[in-house]
């Protein structure tokens, strides 16, 4: 189904933010919106998406290129990404990292073999003060989770994961 | 002294709008939009003195009155992509005190004659961005937002626009062009946005905190803004202090306050009670400043002094590096951060932190050899000055005033032998340090 029909409301409501004649604008937004049941955008998904903005696929796949929250294949569920610059290596991130890997079994890049987690090493994201943190990246768009250690950080993906079985 | 921006931190749900009202909130922006012409506004503001806090800290109200009046319609656009490493201050603006941060955003619309204003938010900023939706939402509701406002010919609308992380979106044009739909790449300059910005129409872009000053400044005056702070930078600044510290945070203080009352006083001092070996006063674009003695540290933080140390205040993301920090570490850090972040739009720009990426690894690991360290220094002086925006540049700070002011760092981590002549030009002289 296409994105306009799928998400009707959604599409006209962020077409409305932008002048009629640069609906290009728009593109940014749509793409979050075609990204979010798959987690990543196929190839159809942003054919959609060029067409409702009236540019081509090739723009629209240069800017998926180009942006980071935009992704072009299929990863864990959640994509958690932890912020590994300057300030926060200042406050222990390596550290952190390192004891995450190992205690999840996963190299940075890696999913688990459940398909639930990706873990990512990403660049800044504002939260210098409250270092080891990262963000998780999924169907419902992003979240904060700050001062985080190991333990809390393990707790929090079970707890996840017990939530989303239980919806599923 | 009471808070000016972070006023959240006294007045508890200062983001509810009966409380915003209740402190003031509005009268600005009703005042102006009544009684003012958009060009007294303007006018105010340039007589505070109030100087852009994206990093720049080029004076506000003189860009306001560069808006083109010949070409219309007029934008306004919230720079909210606040990506610095050891920037975090617009986050908490706008979460604690959302309302003052849209009333300057407003009044600047007013002063420009712009009916659409932007807030151009990164994308990890999600639920933030929702949050300003809402807050939105409500002033449009109470009649702030909307059409003939206060019954007057003004209308201003007001929307959000989420980024989708990309570093080089908080330069002025690489946001316009995203906003716009388009990659992120700078655009030549000049023209300047002020006469060509958002869809080729007169644009005024300022930083999150600079809009959240201006309702204060219209409510008390000029002379007010220009009684705090130093000569050189009116007002207050909202310092992000991180790295090696106790209580890393924001601290709203006027400019002038010194390194050392920032760190000691406020930040509770240095991790472990280690000294103080490096101030990066700009996030990691910035020069690395070295600290000996007590001169830096005793050093009033302002545009103009913070120079005379060979650095830049920029958006004051004061990065503290205490004693155990080598800097062969810390510019593999940045330099891979830049690498990252470069647009591709420039050849020196991409090229160059690519391969300054690829030499500081070599350093860092344990392979790097003396000449290494004279090709990397050789790398980022080549690009120095030849990139259309500063990204280029700011990616060579770090590494050039590490090698300049700390070679002993460098030198330890490297073992004596000099570069290979292969990697030397026929001709050419490798610079030395």
């Amino acid at each position: 189904m296409s994105l306009e029909k799928k998400y009707p409301k959604e599409v006209k409501q962020i077409l409305s933010k932008y002048p009629p004649e640069h609906k290009r604008s728009a593109v940014m937004p749509l793409l979050y919106l075609a990204q979010r049941e798959e987690g990543y955008l196929t190839k159809a998904a942003m054919q959609d998406v060029a067409k409702i903005v009236d540019i081509t696929e090739t723009d629209v796949a240069a800017l998926v290129g180009f942006y980071t929250l935009y992704h072009e294949k299929k990863e864990g569920k959640y994509r958690m990404q932890v912020c590994t610059d300057l300030p926060c290596a200042l406050r222990g991130v390596e550290e952190f990292m390192e004891s995450l890997c190992s205690n999840l079994g996963l190299k940075v890049g890696e999913t688990t073999p459940d398909g639930f987690v990706t873990l990512e090493a990403v660049t800044c994201l504002a939260a210098c003060d409250k270092a080891p943190m990262f963000q998780i990246q999924g169907p419902d768009g992003i979240k904060y989770h700050e001062n985080m250690n190991v333990d809390r950080t393990l707790k929090l993906i079970s707890v996840l994961r017990k939530s989303v079985r239980e919806l599923e | 002294m009471e808070h000016i921006l972070l006023r959240h931190r006294e007045i508890p749900d200062l983001h509810e709008m009966d409380i915003y009202k209740k402190n003031g909130g509005f009268a600005a922006f009703k005042d102006a939009v009544t009684k003012m012409k958009p060009s007294e506004v303007t006018d105010v503001v340039k007589n505070s003195g109030l100087r852009g806090r994206g990093g720049a800290g080029f004076p506000t109200g003189m860009k306001w009155a560069f808006i083109d009046n010949k070409n219309w319609p007029h934008y306004v656009v919230a720079n909210a992509d606040e990506s610095e490493p050891g920037t975090f201050k617009d986050r908490e603006i706008m979460e604690g005190n959302p309302f003052q941060f849209l009333e300057g955003l407003a009044l600047a619309s007013y002063a420009v004659g712009a009916n659409v204003a932007y807030v151009y938010i990164r994308g990890e900023f999600w639920e933030l961005a929702s949050f300003l939706d809402e807050k939105i939402a409500e002033m449009e509701e109470a009649g702030y937002l909307g059409d003939k406002l206060f019954r007057t010919d003004y209308s201003l609308r007001i929307y959000t626009h989420l980024g989708a992380g990309a570093y080089i979106c908080g330069e002025e044009t690489a946001l316009l062009e995203s906003l716009e739909g388009k990659r992120g790449q700078p655009r030549v300059r000049p023209p300047f946005p002020p006469s060509y910005g958002l869809y080729g129409k007169p644009t005024v872009i300022n930083n999150v905190e600079t809009f959240t000053n201006v309702p204060m400044i219209l409510a008390k005056g000029a002379d007010w803004h220009k009684s705090i702070g130093t000569a050189d930078s009116a007002g207050v600044k909202v310092f992000s202090l991180s790295g090696r510290v106790r209580k890393p945070g924001n601290y709203e203080l006027p400019f002038g306050t010194t390194f050392r009352e920032l760190i000691y006083t406020y930040g509770g001092g240095v991790q472990d009670s280690r000294a103080v070996k490096a101030i990066m006063p700009a996030g990691a674009s910035s020069s690395l400043i070295l600290v000996e003695g007590d001169k830096v540290l005793d050093t009033p933080m302002d545009y103009a002094t913070v120079r005379t140390l060979g650095g830049d205040l920029g958006s004051a993301s004061i990065i503290v590096i205490d004693d155990t920090v080598s800097m062969d570490w810390l510019v593999n850090k940045t330099v891979h951060f830049f690498k990252h972040e470069s647009c591709g739009k420039c050849t020196p720009c991409r090229e160059g932190t690519y391969w300054m990426s690829n030499i500081t690894e070599r350093i860092h690991s344990g392979h790097g050899t003396t000449g290494d360290v004279d090709l990397l220094l050789n790398v980022a002086k080549q690009m120095q000055g030849k990139c259309l925006c500063a990204l280029g540049e700011f990616s060579t700070m770090a590494v050039v005033t590490g090698i300049e002011r700390f070679p002993e760092d460098f030198e330890k981590a490297v073992s004596p032998v000099p570069l290979p002549p292969l990697l030397v030009r026929e001709g050419e002289s490798v610079e030395k340090a």
